[in-house]
């Protein structure tokens, strides 16, 4: 560890302390906890939605991908971008309209029942733990690569400082430092990607040409399949990455942070033009690193390529660059961790406690404390789990939230905006499939049993063949959902014209 | 049988919670059908349109290999492939929110005439 690192590194604290100070002043209701007053401009949340999707796994999980596989690892860019479209044209704006803190409050505004709500908050609880452990894992790990320190220490800064942003500065805070952070992300990206291009002249042509000899792969570098061989897997991988973003919790939650559609609407555009640009520089950053640092040299520090954009600052910017980098991957770990554990707070305390336990009854301070505590309460009970979770191989795990998205909340969503008959039942039964079908099939696949001992979790030969699940768990997500509503005749004629006019108008009472 | 029931029992609701608007109403008249009949002739075809053209790329690449040839100098199709789903995406968000400006005059339309215009 050197100095330049630790300077960047502390200021990097010390700068989101300040900001967690002033957003804790202006954090005086429920709503400025859960969504900042719904005060941020479309600018302001559209950098604060890029910031939630340029996590360490985008950053420097995709850069190393697309260093040791070439084209393989373009695909998660591909993927993460189209989602945008899902969102933009099926789920924000009526989400806006319907919702107030979490997608529960969505579904519910047709569907006033409570295990409905419990079934919502079950889900997206789901999704923000696996998520977190990834990232908290993952966290430690490099944090460890980074400033050589222990894992457990690590794990600890992690989680103390995201539990200080959330339980303080709630939302305000959390937007924050997420819209700081995706600005140095990007200016470091920027910066990088361009020192990359001049090493190969500006000139795009010549830099294929170069890596098509450069790395071992050869030719086939430059080629799809290198990473992913089994067709029927990387269709379900594209599928989950697709639709998952339309069901994630903290990726929702963005759209309550704005003060109408309009808003939510140009937020999304900004989101995908920031991260449309982003994910077409990961490419040099990928290429970059398989040319000026080599495939050895990143596997050694890391098998997973993560350490690949670090080393590769270091290659061209020498030490300063290298911390620059190191430091904004640390303050991205921070601001993505803390958006999770308020989008599980948020299904604790608002929906499990303010609404299914206390029946909407609580005062705006009971509220605000339950809040508080389930905050402490999602950022102790993921550090314990990170904590043990060390040797696992968890980089699955967001493949899996993802997925558990893609199969429990999508269908939910488009569904209750969307489908006439929905009711009730088949509220709770596309909830369950999508959900259990996701947990069963994971459970049951090669990301658990691996015949190689030490791949997976336990030795064994996999019942499910395939690594992603969603391209099955999603047609039963919906299907629960068909299926359940067909068998109930609770019809709800006047509720839906409700949600109908609600979503499309923006009107309120 | 079943549907009348709850249809009466949803009109007693209403006029037990006076000063909620008529939504069915509302959802039954003549502007806010068009605007959703609208609204679904821009979405649906558009959405059909980008997951063909995403799932085209996995789908392709996993079950042929023309995209493997060189389409400028040794860039292969596959990339300009994966460079078209990018230029796609912001081609589509830009006509998404020129045509939702239009949506939401429509929506604002309706509020002033049938919602007292009070969501301001």
């Amino acid at each position: 560890m050197n100095a330049t690192v630790i300077t960047l590194f502390v200021a990097i604290v010390i700068a989101t302390l300040v900001i967690t100070y002033y957003a804790a002043k202006r954090t005086q209701t429920t709503g400025d906890f859960y969504t900042a007053g719904g005060g941020l401009t479309g600018w302001q949340n559209g950098l604060a939605i890029a910031g939630d999707y340029l996590s360490a796994a985008s950053f420097l999980g995709i850069a190393g991908a697309i260093a040791l596989y070439g084209f393989d690892g373009f695909f998660y860019s591909i993927g993460f971008l189209i989602a945008y479209l899902v969102v933009m044209f099926l789920v924000a704006e009526p989400l806006r309209n319907l919702g107030k803190y979490t997608l529960a409050d969505m579904i519910s505004a047709r569907f006033d029942a409570r295990k409905v709500r419990g079934m919502a908050a079950i889900s997206s609880i789901t999704i923000v733990i696996f998520y977190m452990i990834a990232q908290l894992v993952g966290a430690g790990a490099l944090i460890q690569l980074l400033f050589h320190i222990d894992y457990w220490i690590a794990v600890l800064i992690v989680g103390v400082m995201m539990t200080i942003y959330v339980l303080f500065g709630g939302m305000t805070a959390t937007s924050w430092v997420q819209i700081i952070k995706a600005v140095l992300l990007m200016a470091g990206t920027v910066v990088i990607a361009v020192m990359v291009m001049a090493k190969f002249n500006f000139n795009m042509l010549a830099m294929f040409s170069e890596m098509r000899t450069i790395t071992s792969h050869g030719e086939n570098y430059l080629k799809p399949g290198l990473q992913y061989t089994v067709p029927l897997d990387t269709i379900s991988l594209m599928l989950a990455l697709v639709l998952g973003t339309a069901g994630l919790p903290h990726i929702l939650m963005r759209f309550f942070t704005v003060k109408n559609a309009k808003t939510a609407r140009s937020s999304v555009v900004t989101a995908t033009w920031i991260v449309g640009i982003f994910y077409i520089l990961t490419i040099f950053l990928g290429f970059g690193a398989a040319a000026f640092v080599g495939e050895e040299t990143i596997v050694a520090s890391n098998p997973a390529g993560n350490m690949a954009a670090p080393l590769l600052a270091e290659a061209l910017g020498g030490n300063f660059l290298m911390s620059f980098v190191s430091a904004v991957a640390f303050a991205t770990i921070l601001a993505v961790v803390a958006g999770l554990v308020l989008s599980g707070a948020s299904a604790f305390a608002h929906d499990i406690y303010g609404q299914i336990i206390r029946k909407g009854k609580a005062t705006d301070r009971e509220q605000m404390l339950a809040a508080r505590y389930a905050s402490l309460g999602v950022s102790i009970f993921s550090i314990i789990l990170a904590l043990f979770a060390q040797t696992m191989n968890v980089a699955f795990l967001v493949s899996l939230a993802f997925c558990v998205a893609a199969s429990a909340n999508l269908p939910v969503i488009l569904y209750t905006i969307y489908w006439k008959r929905f009711n009730t039942t088949g509220a709770v039964t596309a909830m369950a499939f999508g959900l259990l079908s996701s947990l069963i099939l994971v459970s049951i696949s090669p990301n658990v049993f691996s015949p190689v001992d030490g791949k997976a979790i336990f030795v064994g030969a996999p019942i499910f063949p395939l690594t992603n699940p969603a391209i099955i768990s999603v047609p039963l997500g919906f299907l629960g959902g068909y299926l359940g509503t067909l068998l109930s005749k609770e019809k709800d004629v006047r509720q839906f014209a409700e949600v109908q006019v609600k979503a499309n108008t923006g009107y309120r009472e | 049988m079943n549907v009348q029931s709850s249809y009466k029992r949803g009109n007693v609701k209403q006029e037990l919670q006076a000063g909620k608007p008529d939504y069915e109403k509302v959802a039954n008249s003549k502007s806010f059908q068009e605007l959703l009949a609208k609204r679904k002739r821009f979405i649906v075809p558009l959405t059909i349109f980008f997951m063909v053209f995403y799932f085209m790329l996995p789908i392709f690449t996993s079950y042929a290999t023309f995209l493997n040839k060189p389409a400028i100098g040794d860039i292969s199709w596959a990339w300009l492939f994966a460079f078209a789903q990018f230029v796609m995406t912001w081609g589509i968000s830009i006509i998404y929110v020129k045509k939702s400006v239009q949506f939401d005059k429509e929506a604002e339309d309706i509020i002033d005439k049938q919602l007292g215009g009070e969501n301001k």
